[in-house]
């Protein structure tokens, strides 16, 4: 007789929680629970981090001090920094869920709204609102996100025929991408030389300058997107799972995909019409923040906090590179993207 | 073979999901017309036929995935689109082909998506929802496999795992896309049963199968299909002997009896 077989080894075993919090109730992973809060750390000890830093570096009891509104930099750390590195939490949030939401729309980690020309058509549509109607703030970010979405239609029109996940929607996103690049620099030659030089600045997307009244906005509608995004979040898993299961297990998968079109173009095209396109965080964050947490396929709680630590990085490193001048954030993220894309491409071209 | 529509007893037939003057089409390609079927309530159904012969396609039908050209699919006499999504997909499971896993996904954490349709914003994660996760693992027998990642696992094992994920939806209705292909002969006969288990319990079983014998054996209702239509509906020892066979397959045969069950076993004789 030969020897029962021994049962799987169960040191392997990744328990899941509940948590609850009255009515409501989540299963979640402990891996994904400990990794979102080391992350929130992270963006905690960043954002401490860019408020100390500026010219040179402040100590931090001065930077404490500071926040109750005491102290001799209160008003350097509470109005020029403090929204900057809201801001860098904010939109990095706001850019990691845009990517998470169309590389689960697209099924690809290249199908992200930096890559298929999303930030690129949103920022058309911010640089048409300045150098035509001179428009407010509001007029800005409505006129970003029309863009945005102008961009996604024609994207979805082009890959009708072929189907919206896989390599060719992607491929057809980059061209769609290179030709606003090509529109954008025209609408700039353009333009007359004021408006040029503060739309130059802005191109590779910059958080340079930013003040309280610049973000209240913009973060109003982060917020609201937020909010609407909350319902789809089951939804998202599911879709995950391919159309058949989605819609025969009670995915209303057409609205559901429109609605997070509209999300996810807001997200970026709001970030867009304050800081220009900054690419490489819509790209990076889903992917990183997946691996970090262990989740299935891509999540959008990992995803926001990732991007929200990497714009915070990137922004401190953008201040530190050639202090005193301030780089444009973008240029940092551009060099990192960059490198990863050429990566990614290379690897999703061998499947 | 004349269709025998009162082949199944008329007090033992009730049906809940019908299919009624259904024109079916990809496009400008058209599959079926004219497809009126009644499914058996409580009953085996299987549909077989050779290969694009439509079977397929109605099942994607029955299950909202294809909207009719003209016609309509029933569930308890109201359209299966009227319903809300969520609570047809709680009444109408279905297994497709060709599933897609996505990444770092365990056992279970898959079957747990089952259960979509029970779950609202303000529900959550329930008691129910462990209890039914726990009774799909076990019933597929895969409860020892929870914890592992779907994508390290077997053919067999995989399969097994999304049909835990759709029994987990715990639908009295339950559709199944070829279930048994790219299983071996041993894990074909342990789905099959499974799939009986469940009729057993109540259930009402609907798949398209591709081997003739294995209809035979498991199923109580057959539904044979050429060309978009149906050629013959009943029960296997009623409606399946050479002339059918040849008629739907184009396969001389001959048709014995099964020597374990006494079912029709078709014998081709090419």
């Amino acid at each position: 007789m030969s020897a029962p077989t021994a049962s799987p080894a169960h040191s392997g075993v990744k328990p899941g929680v509940v948590l609850r919090a009255g009515r409501l109730s989540f299963r979640v992973e402990r891996r994904t629970v400990w990794v979102s809060l080391a992350l929130g750390c992270a963006a905690l000890a960043l954002g401490f981090a860019g408020l100390s830093y500026g010219t040179g570096w402040t100590a931090p009891s001065e930077v404490v001090a500071a926040l109750f509104g005491q102290g001799d930099s209160s008003l350097v750390i509470t109005q020029w920094r403090a929204p900057r590195v809201a801001a860098a939490l904010i939109f990095g949030a706001s850019l990691g869920v845009a990517g998470a939401i169309f590389q689960n729309l697209t099924r690809n980690p290249l199908g992200s709204p930096d890559v298929i020309g999303l930030d690129e058509g949103a920022y058309t549509g911010a640089l048409i609102a300045i150098t035509v109607f001179s428009g407010t703030a509001a007029a800005l970010a409505f006129s970003s996100v029309l863009g945005g979405l102008i961009a996604a239609l024609a994207i979805y029109l082009l890959s009708l025929k072929t189907g919206f996940s896989g390599l060719r929607l992607v491929v057809i996103g980059i061209a769609v991408n290179a030709m606003l690049v090509a529109v954008n620099s025209w609408i700039v030659l353009r333009a007359e030389l004021e408006v040029a030089m503060a739309a130059t600045g802005w191109s590779v997307g910059s958080l340079n300058g930013i003040d309280w009244q610049d973000v209240l906005l913009p973060f109003a509608i982060i917020a609201v997107l937020f909010v609407l995004l909350y319902p789809q979040w089951t939804s998202l898993h599911q879709a995950a799972l391919g159309d058949e299961v989605a819609i025969t297990s009670g995915v209303s998968l057409n609205r559901h995909r429109l609605v997070l079109v509209l999300i996810g173009v807001g997200c970026t095209a709001t970030v867009t019409a304050v800081a220009g396109p900054i690419i490489f965080v819509a790209l990076a964050a889903p992917q990183i923040g997946r691996r970090l947490a262990g989740t299935p396929g891509v999540s959008l709680l990992p995803a926001a906090l990732t991007g929200a630590v990497l714009l915070m990085a990137a922004d401190l490193i953008a201040q530190w590179l050639l202090a005193p001048v301030s780089l444009p954030v973008g240029v940092v993220t551009t060099v990192i993207g960059g490198c990863y894309l050429i990566w990614l491409l290379v690897r999703e071209v061998r499947r | 073979m004349k269709p025998e529509p009162d082949a199944w007893p008329a007090d033992v037939l009730t049906t809940r999901l019908t299919a009624r003057d259904l024109t079916l089409a990809y496009g400008d390609r058209v599959v079926s017309t004219a497809l009126n079927i009644d499914i058996p309530d409580g009953a085996f159904t299987a549909i077989v036929g050779a290969n694009a012969c439509g079977k397929s396609t109605l099942l994607k039908a029955f299950v909202r995935l294809l909207t009719p050209t003209s016609g309509s699919v029933l569930f308890d006499d109201r359209e299966v689109t009227d319903y809300k999504p969520k609570a047809i997909a709680r009444e109408i499971g279905f297994l497709p082909q060709g599933l897609m896993v996505p990444e770092n996904i365990s056992v279970r954490q898959l079957v747990a998506r089952g259960r979509f349709a029970h779950q609202s914003l303000l529900s959550g994660w329930s008691g129910d929802d462990e209890r039914a996760v726990r009774e799909a693992l076990s019933a597929a027998g895969i409860a020892d496999l929870a914890e592992r990642q779907v994508d390290n696992l077997s053919g067999g094992q995989r399969q097994r795992a999304w049909v835990a994920m759709v029994l987990a939806q715990e639908t009295s209705y339950l559709l199944l896309d070829e279930p048994t292909t790219f299983l071996d002969i041993t894990h074909q006969y342990e789905l099959l049963r499974l799939l009986a288990r469940l009729r057993d319990r109540g259930r009402t079983v609907i798949a398209v199968l591709h081997d003739i014998n294995q209809a035979c054996r498991f199923a109580d209702h057959l539904v044979a299909m050429k060309d978009g239509r149906v050629v013959a509906e009943g029960a296997p020892a009623q409606i399946v002997d050479s002339t059918l066979m040849s008629d739907v397959f184009e396969l001389p045969s001959i048709v014995v009896p099964d020597p374990v069950t006494g079912t029709p076993m078709v014998v081709p004789t090419m």
